[in-house]
């Protein structure tokens, strides 16, 4: 009875897992092959899918493209948002509950209205033009920094204010307690909040479509693109371009793994 | 030479305006082009169109079916997983839960190119079952969304609450539907709108899988397309009411803040 229980809890997890991973996996082998379509003939291996990826100018920019706007969105939703915390932190409590309020409109709102709505106010109402990107770095912005202060929020309140007082009965100037004291402080989420704020970026198809210029695109957008194109070269090629996105996932989830690890024994040795 | 007085509350000023300009001024401006026409004059037709037109109301309906389907698929498959993470005494529990959860990273355009590859191959022609291929198509997005919130409010849970029940003679069964799965509530309520809400407006998805769009946030899109500013933004305005009313139903049951937000 207890060995069967365990069979069928080792089977469900198994089957959960296969349903996950079976999709991304074989296309992963096919990637390797130069079949067009997944269960069709294989007549042999091949690295042509790897080799267009990397050689193809219009994939490279945009995988490019994709990667400088997630950082820039991300670096520029990391200071504002921190910045944001920190001070909502200290305000009254009416201007901090208004801030903690409009912070989780973009949270809980679907990322189409919010790509939509930005797009109305900056493109239709104001005339801002969507080749100065200008629209697309404030699309994200607006989807990144709320989880930016989310992060750095719980850090502020683990915070001892003493700190803060304490570098200043100390001679520190106001700015200096706040770069050299606070902020270190909140370091790891900071660090948190910028992940994320990458992650969101580069995981986006929403808001990016309703304010890209038309010549930009980033994965999503041009994975959507090309799904409905014809061109099985590009098709195949993004195989290999989720191939090697998912081994980059897999590496860097087992490269916190191992930190968060030595950090903890460091921690258990002192 | 005097420096300005600094003071911290200062900090929060370009954030606060960014939210102003970015975050408020953008759904007034929704809410304006929502009740006007094209040449702005003060109109109501975007509203009752909206609600006499049955191929939107169609959509409406459905992009409901899809969400309620697709948000009970994902409990169903994510609540036993989780329950078996948290409760399992396995050594490498960590590496489980990583597995589950790290197609969250993976661009979700692409994990639906390689779903979409492997239900041809399977069905054939996927356009044959659309209501099943959407249902497949959001689970499959949104599976680990379900799974983290769960498996956080499980794991949190206080065992000797359940071994005490156990004590004064409940049976395993009874255990679980009066004890756990009550305090698991908040788990699947901030499960449930991490789910629910993407699944009614995600068209991607369904365009990717089939070239077609029957849920709401398609609307948008196709209003966008057709430079109808005016509609597309009834249509926002229309999900934006459903988002509020869901989020102030939700936010009586849980008290995380945001299931998103733990996603790191």
């Amino acid at each position: 009875m207890k060995i069967a229980k365990k069979i069928c809890i080792v089977l469900f997890l198994a089957v959960v897992l296969a349903f996950i991973y079976v999709p991304i996996l074989l296309l992963a082998v096919y990637s390797f092959t130069d079949a067009t379509m997944v269960g069709g003939a294989i007549s042999g291996f091949s690295f042509a899918n790897y080799a267009t990826l990397f050689e193809d100018s219009e994939l490279r920019n945009m995988i490019i493209g994709t990667i400088i706007l997630a950082f820039g969105s991300a670096l520029l939703s990391t200071i504002l948002g921190t910045l944001g915390a920190i001070g909502a932190f200290y305000c009254k409590k009416t201007p901090r509950h208004l801030i903690n309020y409009a912070n989780q409109i973009p949270v809980v709102n679907a990322d189409v209205v919010t790509g939509f709505s930005v797009c109305v106010l900056l493109i239709v109402m104001f005339g801002v033009s969507k080749d100065t990107y200008i629209p697309l770095i404030i699309g994200h912005t607006v989807l990144c920094s709320p989880f930016v202060y989310l992060s750095v929020m719980p850090k502020l309140k683990q915070m001892d204010n003493n700190l803060y007082e304490a570098a200043l009965d100390l001679g520190a100037t106001p700015s200096q307690a706040l770069f050299k004291v606070v902020i270190p402080q909140l370091l790891s989420g900071i660090l948190s909040g910028f992940m994320l704020a990458v992650t969101l970026s580069l995981d986006d198809y929403f808001i990016t479509t309703y304010t890209k210029p038309s010549t930009f695109n980033t994965i999503s957008t041009y994975v959507v693109n090309a799904t409905k194109g014809s061109q099985t070269e590009i098709k195949t090629a993004l195989w290999a371009l989720s191939t090697v996105i998912f081994i980059i996932v897999v590496v860097v989830v087992i490269l916190m793994n191992v930190l968060s690890k030595r950090k903890a024994k460091e921690a258990r040795d002192i | 030479m005097t420096k300005i007085r600094f003071n911290r509350k200062q900090l929060c000023i370009p954030y606060a305006a960014f939210l102003i300009l970015f975050v408020i001024a953008p759904l007034l401006v929704i809410i304006y082009y929502a009740f006007t026409d094209g040449t702005g004059q003060f109109t109501f037709s975007n509203l009752t169109g909206f609600f006499s037109n049955t191929n939107t109301l169609g959509t409406l309906v459905y992009s409901f079916a899809i969400a309620i389907v697709t948000t009970l698929v994902c409990l169903v498959i994510a609540y036993p997983v989780s329950y078996i993470l948290a409760k399992s005494k396995i050594k490498k529990k960590y590496v489980l839960l990583m597995l589950f959860i790290m197609p969250m990273w993976i661009n979700f355009t692409l994990r639906i190119t390689a779903l979409k590859e492997i239900l041809t191959a399977i069905e054939g022609n996927i356009s044959m079952y659309p209501f099943l291929n959407t249902v497949i198509g959001m689970t499959y997005d949104f599976l680990p969304f379900m799974i983290l919130p769960l498996y956080n409010s499980l794991s949190k849970l206080d065992n000797s609450l359940s071994e005490a029940a156990a004590d004064l003679g409940a049976n395993g069964f009874t255990v679980f539907m009066r004890v756990t799965l009550p305090l698991s509530v908040p788990g699947i309520i901030s499960g449930v709108t991490m789910v629910l809400l993407p699944s009614m407006t995600n068209y991607v998805v369904l365009d990717m899988l089939y070239n077609s769009t029957y849920i709401m946030g398609s609307l948008i899109g196709s209003y966008f397309s057709a430079y109808d500013w005016n509609n597309g933004s009834m249509i926002s305005l229309i999900l934006l009411v459903i988002i509020f009313i869901v989020t102030l139903v939700t936010n009586r049951f849980s008290d995380d803040d945001s299931a998103r937000r733990t996603a790191l």
